[in-house]
């Protein structure tokens, strides 16, 4: 790892000033993505300001129709919320899947969706359950925050404070686990909001990172049920494909994989 | 250059290190705790997992600094004594290790698992509990065995206090 120098904020406010004085300063949440890299010595900051330690940015809670996700709150509160639990099992049950239980302790959500990993698990909840990404400086939709590989909305020094889930009728999660990395091989979570709509998202199948499935929220809508997607197809076109896996092998996934989340969703 | 102070094994230490120093060698090189082990060094092994407040996690995957003021616990702090861990006791009596060197993560997230799931553990829990360690030689047969063992020790032990 480069030198780099280690600064622990204490509020959001702060935070901001100390990476507006760095020249080259980065963001710590749970640093089991960043961390890695700098050893890899493929990230070099030149300054970290860790946001692991700001109250305001830890904790998990509802309220009305809305589940609320504080950005530094680790994988490990959210898979063990009482809220969560309550109010969508589903994201609670994502957040129990991610890496391995030391990872979880120290991982976080807004980490987790300011790196946005094309095999990420969250980003996939986000986007189809609509969620609304806070920041110190404004409120963006899950669509408009996630731009492509590893690229977001995110403004430099601009920090997420916080996700807020709208609570759905119905929601399920599934995954194919990639047995090592323990990211999504493919990976589908489906959503009904209670106002009806159906909105379905995979994460480690595009090249375009997270994406929403169209065809398989058609058939959906028409009929709630694992054999409604039975003769859907997904083209492998602008899928993945590496030594893990094909293209083509990944769009059957998707179809699987939704297919899974619903019969959990129930 | 920074001073991070943190509680390591119940005795409280201050240490000079660069900022980019992590977590695991601040434990090995400056207080030569070297049984925290660095094994992959890419946050996939957990030969290099310590009790960060009461929660296992990666030393090599953390920077010093942001164990300041933290409550560490290594594998040189759970005996009392002579008296071995009984999660320590339970590897040594079902030979839950072969080359050893995964052992001290083994045992950390081992102990973690115990304090989480208490009783309620069974075989197909405990390894997917301990998906973040990994064992060369491959002994999780004895691993998963000490586990379960220790798990009823512990109760047994607690119960006792």
């Amino acid at each position: 790892m480069y030198q780099t120098t280690y600064h622990r904020a204490s509020s959001v406010d702060e935070a901001a000033s100390l990476f507006a004085k760095g020249s080259e300063a980065k963001f710590l949440a749970g640093g089991q993505t960043l961390l890695p890299v700098m050893k890899q010595r493929l990230a070099s900051p030149s300054d970290v300001i860790d946001l692991g330690k700001i109250k305001e940015l830890i904790g998990v809670e509802a309220s009305g129709d809305m589940l609320t996700v504080k950005a530094a709150t680790p994988h490990y509160d959210v898979a063990t919320s009482e809220a969560a639990k309550k109010t969508i099992p589903a994201l609670a049950y994502l957040a129990s899947l991610i890496g391995d239980p030391a990872v979880r302790y120290r991982g976080t959500i807004g980490g987790s969706i300011a790196n946005n990993d094309p095999a990420a698990d969250y980003p996939a909840a986000l986007l189809a359950l609509g969620a609304t990404v806070k920041t110190s400086k404004r409120s963006i939709a899950a669509e408009d925050f996630f731009q492509g590989l590893f690229t977001t909305a995110l403004e430099d020094g601009e920090i997420i404070t916080a996700v807020s889930f709208p609570v759905p009728a119905k929601a399920g999660y599934a995954k194919m686990r990639h047995p090592a990395s323990r990211f999504a091989l493919t990976a589908v979570f489906v959503a009904q909001t209670k106002s009806g709509e159906i909105r379905v998202a995979a994460t480690g199948a595009s090249q375009s990172g997270v994406m929403r499935i169209p065809a398989i929220e058609a058939a959906l809508k028409a009929n709630w049920s694992p054999s409604a997607l039975d003769n859907v197809s997904i083209p492998a076109s602008g899928l993945l494909a590496d030594i893990h896996g094909t293209a083509e092998y990944r769009a059957n996934l998707v179809k699987v994989m939704a297919q899974r989340a619903v019969t959990a969703a129930g | 250059m920074s001073t991070v102070k943190l509680t390591v094994n119940g005795k409280a230490v201050a240490v000079d290190v660069e900022d980019r120093t992590l977590l695991v060698h601040l434990l090995r090189d400056h207080l030569n705790l070297t049984g925290t082990h660095v094994g992959c060094d890419t946050s996939q092994c957990g030969a290099c997992v310590v009790h960060m407040d009461g929660k296992a996690v990666k030393s090599c995957t953390m920077l010093a600094g942001q164990a300041d003021g933290a409550n560490v616990t290594t594998i040189e702090g759970i005996a009392k004594g002579d008296e071995l861990h009984p999660m320590q006791a339970a590897f040594r009596d079902n030979h839950g290790l072969q080359c050893g060197y995964c052992t001290p993560g083994m045992i950390m997230s081992a102990i973690d698992i115990v304090h989480r799931y208490g009783g309620q553990l069974d075989e197909t829990t405990v390894r997917q509990e301990l998906e973040g360690n990994i064992c060369r030689c491959t002994g999780y047969h004895n691993i998963v065995k000490a586990v379960l063992d220790a798990a009823g020790r512990m109760k047994v032990s607690q119960a006792a206090e």
